[in-house]
């Protein structure tokens, strides 16, 4: 019988190395796996690339990673933010790297990765900083870069439900990236609201597919749902 | 000379989007055009961060932390609205898919150059987020812009100073004073606001500009 859920969130992350790349999936804080990066911290791995579309918000969560010393690199689209403090301090500290890359390139890189793309030419970015020492073609007449795939060996993903093949459902614009970095990582970490049984989620319904997932892991209901109803909250965070 | 207010501009460029447009509305200023669309008008709004038919925002403690816009602020979805990943809301852009994009800008060349991401600050930590996709990939790319920065300088202009954010890519310039259409020709003003004149644009911007007003 294949199962692959984990016992304990701290199960979930055993083995992660130091020097690890790391994707972590989340816009802001829609998405963002915080209960696998908490573990992540007392798990302990250091000198972490840490991909994701930025470098934290407020104090937990990615925040939180940096803040703790873990992170060596940040592979990102918009650092930058009103509460980016945590980065920020680190940024200008020189004590963390920072490769910024325009974010449907950053997507499309993950995507390529997953699904065994060499390079892909790419309009975006054409003529600005962000093309400099690449590779340019012309094609059919317009502008293209080169951009290659950005793989990891981890990535930390939180979706909707899953069941024990690591079939999984996403909530709203908390999907994001977690489909593009579940494929594109050696072992795929996936945090759900609730761990249901084989067959109770619709295959038409499922995003993404369980060859793409390693480990799942149920952390309980977020707190604007109620027994799986949407009640709402007071803000956003 | 008089030009109108933001609100004003953003009902203003409100008016020109038409019933089917698929828009993506920039962080910023151009979110206020969302409020002048008009209800009878089934126009579709489009988050990049992976979300078509985006309502506004919810009301007190029917926050939902997994639904918010491109700004992070916290969004409806209406009937219709459709939810995808990343590299699929992209592809939407490059893809040619979007209709009408509307961005704020530090500056715009007389040929469409944007720069809108970096001042190019040496102490400055560089963002870029959604920026370059959305200006090289709607069909439409407008801004929306006063065209004097507060110091007083014009920020369309011969060349882009700034680091550009996509080359030729802007079609269409709504500031507070008057709106400019990039054409093969050149600069073409298309429509003036309270008392400004041509010649007081041409003297702000220091460019020739054609005259296409009505």
């Amino acid at each position: 019988m294949i199962s692959k859920v984990s016992p304990g969130i701290q199960d979930a992350v055993a083995g992660i190395e130091d020097g690890s790349t790391v994707m972590i999936g989340g816009f802001g804080r829609a998405g963002q796996p915080v209960e696998l990066i908490d573990a992540l911290i007392e798990q302990g791995a250091t000198g972490l690339t840490v991909v994701n579309n930025n470098a934290g918000n407020g104090d937990t969560g990615i925040a939180a990673l940096i803040g703790a010393g873990r992170v060596r690199k940040v592979v990102c689209s918009f650092p930058r933010q009103v509460d980016s403090h945590v980065f920020d301090a680190k940024y200008r500290a020189g004590e963390i790297e920072l490769e910024l890359v325009p974010q449907g390139n950053l997507a499309e890189r993950i995507r390529a990765a997953g699904s065994g793309i060499g390079a892909f030419y790419t309009p975006t970015g054409v003529g600005t900083l962000v093309a400099e020492g690449k590779e340019t073609r012309t094609i059919d007449g317009r502008e293209y870069l080169l951009e290659y795939p950005l793989r990891a060996d981890y990535a930390l993903v939180s979706a909707f439900k899953a069941d024990r093949w690591g079939n999984l459902i996403y909530r709203k614009t908390a999907r994001n990236f977690g489909p593009l970095m579940a494929a594109a990582a050696a072992t795929t970490i996936v945090q759900v609201d609730e761990v249901v049984e084989l067959g109770a989620l619709d295959p038409e319904a499922v995003v993404t597919p369980g060859i793409f997932v390693n480990r799942v892991v149920a952390v309980g209901e977020r707190p604007w749902l109620h027994d799986g109803e949407f009640v709402g909250t007071e803000k956003v965070a | 000379m008089t030009g109108i207010d933001r609100e004003a501009l953003a009902a203003r460029i409100a008016r020109d989007i038409p019933e089917g447009a698929y828009v993506n509305l920039g962080i910023g200023a151009p979110t206020l055009i969302a409020n002048y669309l008009p209800d009878d008008l089934e126009i579709i709004l489009h988050t990049e961060n992976g979300m078509l038919g985006m309502g506004p925002k919810p009301e007190a403690g029917r926050i939902d932390p997994d639904l918010i816009n491109a700004g992070k602020q916290p969004v409806t979805e209406l009937p219709g609205a459709a939810y995808f990943h990343h590299a699929d809301s992209f592809g939407m852009m490059r893809g040619g898919h979007l209709d009408v994009c509307v961005l704020g800008a530090f500056q715009v060349s007389e040929r469409g150059d944007l720069a809108n991401w970096h001042t190019g600050a040496p102490d400055a930590i560089p963002a870029v987020g959604g920026a370059m996709d959305l200006a090289i990939g709607a069909k439409d790319v407008y801004v929306m812009t006063d065209l004097v920065t507060r110091d007083g300088t014009a920020k369309i202009v011969a060349e882009c100073t700034y680091p550009v954010t996509g080359v030729r890519c802007v079609s269409r310039i709504y500031t507070d004073l008057a709106v400019f259409d990039v054409t093969p020709d050149g600069l073409a003003v298309t429509d003036v606001f309270g008392d400004t004149t041509l010649d007081e644009l041409r003297t702000i911007t220091g460019l020739t500009l054609l005259d296409r007003t009505p």
